[in-house]
């Protein structure tokens, strides 16, 4: 079973830092690396998936109304998402504490 | 049997390497050490030594391709000294972090600069916090048994670690000494197959080297620290065993005249034989002086050395390399530092001496130790002295 590198004590590790298990990388929070998040205006919003298919990290996706957000586990806030947007219905707020 | 053979102490790693079935050979030639790589080669150029040798294009390089080849599971040495252990430095700390079993003789000698191809201990010491296991020698035997020694340790999975075995530069590498060969029974018996913890393997991919974030760093070093520091019950086990399979006996701290000793030199490497003939002589005019000689230097074996110099009053620290600015030459440091709880220390005097192949006589010794007594207190004033500078 894979953890969080932030749940292992040092007895934990294997010989090395070898890593045996594959597939790790989905455990990994890249989101504590953000200072801005992207928030949708969904007054504005097309629906057309461009910030899905432009984001780098596969970290938007795809609400049961058909809208796009942001899986902030992984989201960076690089930004690339608004700069793509159509629409201009994208924007990165500050995060809050 | 084992039969003794008058060769050059290089030609003889060499053989020893071939002996311990080596896989693969990576490294560069430089002085002193190049005739131990030679010799390498020619064996597998002839058909005598099945491995791989990879004729590189540095020693970065050399040290690289033994991170590959420990990774795969083979059985890996290297060879380098000075200027090429200081190329290999970035490589040196990754196959350490990375637990590989590599065994490297380093032919000690002096860094640039100035420009110096002679005998001394400053390339090792740069490379001292890097997480290999260090041993020193200290004559052509001593290089040849632990030859196998640092590979069975090097490859015991409850170590796992890269080992480097110390030799003198010029001194021991190019003196031709009677050296009784080991045979191959005996070798194959001491030195089991290399069964890696684990390796690079396709079918059962693994990721090794793989960075790590703030989260994890710290855990990782304490780890590291404790695999080197849990090394030393193995290495003691594998020198026990070593004393079973060809009966020479060593141990991490080695002790001469120490019945009785107020004063002990405390040497590490080749000069401990002369420090010897000088311990003798003193001895012979009735001088209360015996010889601390470190064989293991990481992991720092504490206990061993405090029990050695438990009775002595004064501890005299031959250093081969200078801390600069530092309190003293890296080992005295060391000494001075793990016995700084003990009651009753002893006081230590620390000559700084044999840089760059200076040569040191045992009339020096005999000098040093005539100083240490004079001085008595006032050596604790003075951190350290470079022995026989011209003022």
């Amino acid at each position: 079973m894979i953890r969080s590198e932030e749940d292992l004590k040092w007895k934990d590790l294997e010989t090395g830092c070898v890593i045996s298990d594959a597939g790790n990388a989905s455990q990994y929070r890249t989101g504590d690396w953000r200072s801005l998040q992207p928030v949708w205006d969904k007054t504005k919003c097309i629906r057309c998936g461009v910030c899905f298919l432009f984001c780098p990290d596969a970290a938007i996706r795809k609400t049961s109304e058909g809208y796009f957000e942001a899986d902030l586990y992984y989201c960076k806030g690089c930004g690339i998402c608004v700069q793509e947007c159509i629409t201009g219905c994208i924007t990165m707020v500050e995060e809050e504490e | 049997m084992n039969k003794k053979v008058g060769i050059e102490v290089s030609l003889a790693a060499a053989d020893a390497v071939k002996m311990a079935n080596v896989d693969l050979i990576a490294a560069y030639p430089i002085t002193p050490q190049t005739h131990i790589v030679e010799h390498l080669s020619e064996l597998v150029a002839n058909g005598e030594l099945d491995a791989e040798f990879i004729p590189v294009e540095s020693e970065h390089s050399a040290l690289s391709v033994c991170i590959g080849s420990a990774a795969v599971g083979a059985r890996t040495f290297t060879c380098t000294s000075s200027q090429g252990l200081a190329l290999m430095n970035e490589i040196i700390f990754i196959a350490s972090s990375m637990r590989l079993p590599i065994v490297l003789i380093l032919a000690n000698r002096s860094l640039s600069g100035p420009l110096s191809i002679w005998n001394d201990h400053t390339d090792v010491m740069s490379i001292r916090d890097s997480g290999w296991v260090q041993v020193f020698v200290e004559n052509g035997q001593e290089v040849f048994d632990h030859v196998f020694f640092a590979f069975r340790v090097a490859e015991d999975p409850k170590v796992s670690l890269p080992v480097i075995v110390n030799l003198d530069g010029f001194i021991l590498t190019h003196v031709i000494e009677p050296i009784e060969y080991w045979d191959q029974e005996s070798v194959n018996k001491y030195l089991p197959d290399f069964k890696p913890v684990s390796t690079l393997n396709p079918d059962a991919p693994v990721t090794m080297g793989a960075f790590g974030m703030p989260g994890i760093y710290t855990e990782a070093k304490k780890a590291q620290d404790e695999a080197l520091i849990n090394s030393k019950p193995e290495i003691i086990k594998a020198w026990k065993e070593m004393g079973e399979v060809i009966g020479r006996r060593y141990s991490p701290v080695e002790t001469n005249n120490i019945e009785g000793a107020e004063t002990v030199f405390l040497t590490m490497g080749s000069v401990g034989e002369t420090v010897s003939i000088a311990v003798e002589r003193l001895r012979a005019q009735g001088e209360p002086v015996g010889q601390v000689k470190l064989r293991l230097w990481r992991p720092f074996p504490v206990e061993e050395f405090r029990e050695a110099v438990r009775n002595v009053k004064r501890i005299i620290v031959i250093d081969r390399a200078v801390s600069f600015g530092g309190q003293g030459g890296p080992v005295a440091a060391e000494i001075r530092s793990v016995l700084y709880d003990e009651e009753n220390r002893p006081s230590v005097t620390n000559f700084i001496c044999g840089l760059a192949g200076r040569d040191v006589t045992p009339d020096n010794y005999i000098d040093m130790y005539e100083k240490s007594l004079k001085d008595g207190d006032k050596s604790k004033e003075e951190d350290y002295v470079i022995y026989g500078v011209r003022e």
